[in-house]
């Protein structure tokens, strides 16, 4: 039967002892999209879902209609924001392979996916993020010491010691709670979006999936709802190549970009570098306009790449090249950033070394205070018996008796 | 006989049926050139070719319903769903299809799949990687469940599975993948290397579905579990010097309700134990069948050890699993009644 198959089985362009090759990927120059007004109906800007809007070129100067109008003064911000997101990563993985932690998943590579976007964001809108976010999270001024006890689970962990490292949350910060589950959370946005237009406020939702995560079901219904009842929301898949060991191209990216997912239900797709900090702020702010200004729903696939490993648990030279990234044509969304600003004369090498070691130390300075409040082997610890808690509004009477269980046999 | 954890029992019979029935088919997240998360997969398809171990998108529902459909046209599909956890997306798929086709269309058309997922806790794998949902598949009329507890049965049981015409659910307690595990969190990890089930025959070979195992004989009581918790429960009892049989349920459905009733009858105290939460729990319809066959022979009320009713702590993990202690505690505490 084996030799008789015709099924077609899609396999990457380049596995481990193989040259990288990123011929697949459609690339526009620069500058080349045309950027549509805000009202413009999806069956006319289709060719947005194809090419590739990217403002930053070779030279590292801004160019075309999709430049957005951002000074250097906010450029040097957004950069601070992404290396602060790399460092606190490097910082967390280390802590990881020290046992200190029992769980890391790193955003290397993806910076500038969080940071534009939650740049082009209003603090009202809500997200709903995937748990390669955090930069959204830094950005909307959730501290890293608090990042940092999450991870840790100790008595200052928002989540109380009941979720895995990384899966933060901030109603503060219209931040929501992350699942570990796949896609879940699309859905979620779409409802959140159709309840602000009910309730007749100006809030957009946005929300965040990987290239594999289109595969699931929620996806699509995701996609079904937005369209239907016109959502205010931005939906976002970030293509960052691989899901675990398979290549975006299992989740079905061979035929057409994932930015071309909603055309088929009257969304528009726009597919923008991933990459390029200048580029998805502009776009993202496009689509939250035209979301608030009643224009529905967007889908942006963001082609970037995932720098690291998927999480702690694998190792990604097990199944893709050791120099991909290196090859990825799209390059580093910081060291991007960083060459656009020293192109203009706002800034330097230097400055740049000095702001990456004032972040590790601020990095540094926030680990040592979390570990203040617990870590896995040194106290305070949590309670225990608090894991009784928030199952319901009202703990039950069989929690309760539950929890007097726990306590009389742990206390034995 | 080979010496093999459980990882290898599995890929080994994988490896078996595969070789021997070229309709067997295998597919899953990362189980391809990955070879699984877990390693359960790791070299079937450079052996059996892209065609036969597919890797597939992140598609529960996806992944169970185009196996349902690959079994309606004569293949035997082995799907994986990553951890148990994930399975729900599925769901729908299991239960108004998989479970009913046979009946509703009066046994013209059937689908053998088998289900392969890990469960458990036990790896600080917090709320998403740590569930054991066995009940719910146990509650779906058309399905057998299994959970088997060490690398012989293992392999026995899903070759069993793979073979069987009716879907199976598979449930794989990650936590005993690579040893056995007593429940106590502070000892040192132990292999199956020293333990009489991680002897497994290299060939072709079947455990029957629906078989409970006494997995050690005593006088004063019955423990009834599966999964990992049958090795909590050997060395709780050895901890009370209780003489308490063992009984590895192993078939969550088909229930050997003949084996377990034998025991109770004989021991007349009975304490179940599983890491399920207890509500609604698969301990519950355990304990209705033993107080149908075994009552007048009861000594003690029947008694149960479980998960709290709350989702999976991450951090309280041994807190939350029933693990050494609690069972030391029930064993006691059923002991105690006159």
């Amino acid at each position: 039967m084996n030799k008789k198959s015709r099924l077609h089985i899609p396999r990457p362009s380049a596995r481990p002892g193989e040259k990288p090759d990123f011929s697949y990927l459609n690339l526009s120059p620069a500058g080349s999209v045309d950027k549509p007004p805000f009202d413009s109906r999806t069956r006319d800007i289709e060719n947005l879902s194809v090419e590739l809007v990217r403002v930053l070129d070779d030279n590292h100067e801004a160019v075309g209609p999709w430049k957005p109008d951002l000074d250097p003064g906010k450029l040097q911000i957004a950069l601070r924001w992404m290396m602060l997101t790399r460092v606190f990563d490097a910082r967390m993985w280390q802590i990881h392979r020290q046992g200190r932690i029992t769980f890391y998943m790193e955003s290397k590579g993806e910076e500038a996916v969080s940071v534009a976007q939650a740049m082009a964001l209003r603090p009202g809108d809500m997200c709903f993020p995937s748990y390669r976010n955090q930069g959204i999270f830094l950005y909307r001024g959730v501290k890293l010491v608090d990042m940092m006890c999450q991870c840790l689970s100790n008595t200052r962990d928002m989540c109380k010691g009941r979720q895995l490292p990384i899966m933060y949350h901030s109603k503060k910060a219209n931040m929501f709670s992350i699942s570990g589950n796949l896609a879940t959370q699309y859905p979620h946005a779409v409802g959140w979006a159709m309840a602000s237009a009910i309730k007749g406020e100006d809030h957009i939702a946005a929300s965040w999936v990987g290239d594999g995560s289109t595969a699931e079901a929620d996806f699509h219904h995701a996609l079904t709802f937005a369209a239907v009842y016109q959502a205010p929301v931005i939906l976002n898949v970030v293509n960052n190549q691989w899901a675990i060991s398979t290549f975006q191209g299992t989740a079905g990216g061979q035929r057409r970009p994932f930015a071309a997912r909603g055309l088929g239900v009257g969304i528009p797709g726009i597919r923008v570098d991933g990459n390029d900090l200048l580029a998805i702020y502009s776009v993202t702010l496009w689509a939250a306009e035209r979301a608030r200004r009643g224009g529905g729903p967007t889908l942006i696939e963001l082609v970037t790449y995932r720098g690291g490993a998927h999480s702690t648990s694998d190792d990604p030279s097990k199944y893709r090249p050791k120099d991909e990234w290196s090859a990825f044509p799209l390059g580093d969304p910081i060291e991007r950033l960083k060459q656009h600003l020293i192109a203009g004369g706002h800034w330097s090498d230097e400055q740049h070394e000095k702001m990456e070691e004032e972040l590790k130390a601020e990095v540094l300075t926030a680990w040592k205070e979390a570990q203040k409040f617990g870590t896995m082997t040194e106290g305070p610890f949590l309670d225990p018996s608090t894991m009784f808690d928030d199952v319901f509004a009202e703990t039950p009477a069989h929690l309760e008796s539950q929890r007097r269980r726990m306590i009389e046999v742990e206390s034995s | 006989m080979a010496q093999m954890n459980m990882i290898e029992a599995i890929r080994s019979a994988l490896d078996v049926v595969m070789d021997k029935d070229p309709s067997v088919v295998a597919l899953g997240q990362d189980i391809g050139y990955f070879g699984g998360v877990f390693r359960c997969t790791d070299g079937l398809q450079r052996k059996y070719g892209e065609h036969r171990v597919i890797d597939a998108p992140i598609a529960e529902g996806g992944i169970i319903g185009t196996a349902i459909g690959m079994g309606v046209n004569g293949l035997r599909p082995v799907a994986e769903i990553q951890f148990a956890d994930y399975i729900y997306p599925g769901f729908d798929q299991i239960v108004s299809e998989l479970a009913r086709l046979r009946h509703r269309s009066c046994g013209e058309f059937f689908s053998p799949v088998t289900i392969r997922t890990p469960c458990g806790g036990g790896i600080r794998g917090g709320q998403t990687h740590s569930q054991s949902p066995e009940a719910i598949f146990a509650h779906i009329s058309g399905i057998k469940t299994i959970m088997p507890s060490n690398p012989y049965d293992a392999k026995g049981l899903l070759i069993s599975a793979i073979e069987s015409d009716d879907p199976v659910v598979f449930f794989e307690p990650k936590r005993i993948y690579n040893g056995p595990f007593d429940g106590d969190p502070e000892r040192p990890a132990v292999s199956w290397a020293s333990h009489p089930k991680g002897e497994v025959p290299e060939g072709h070979y079947t455990v029957p579905i629906g078989e409970a195992e006494v997995v050690q004989s005593g006088e004063e009581l019955t423990i009834i579990t599966y999964g990992t918790l049958v090795h909590v429960a050997v060395a709780a009892a050895e901890a009370t010097g209780v003489d308490a049989e063992i009984v590895d349920v192993r078939s969550i459905f088909p229930l050997d309700v003949a084996t377990l009733a034998a025991s109770v009858n004989k021991t007349g105290r009975c304490l179940i134990a599983h890491e399920a939460t207890r509500f609604g729990g698969y301990g519950a319809e355990l304990a209705a069948r033993i107080q149908k066959d075994c009552f007048w022979n009861l000594e003690a009320p029947i008694s149960r050890i479980a998960g709290w009713d709350t989702p999976y702590p991450h951090a309280f993990e041994w807190q939350y699993f029933p693990g050494k202690k609690r069972m030391i505690a029930g064993i006691k505490s059923i002991m105690e009644v006159e």
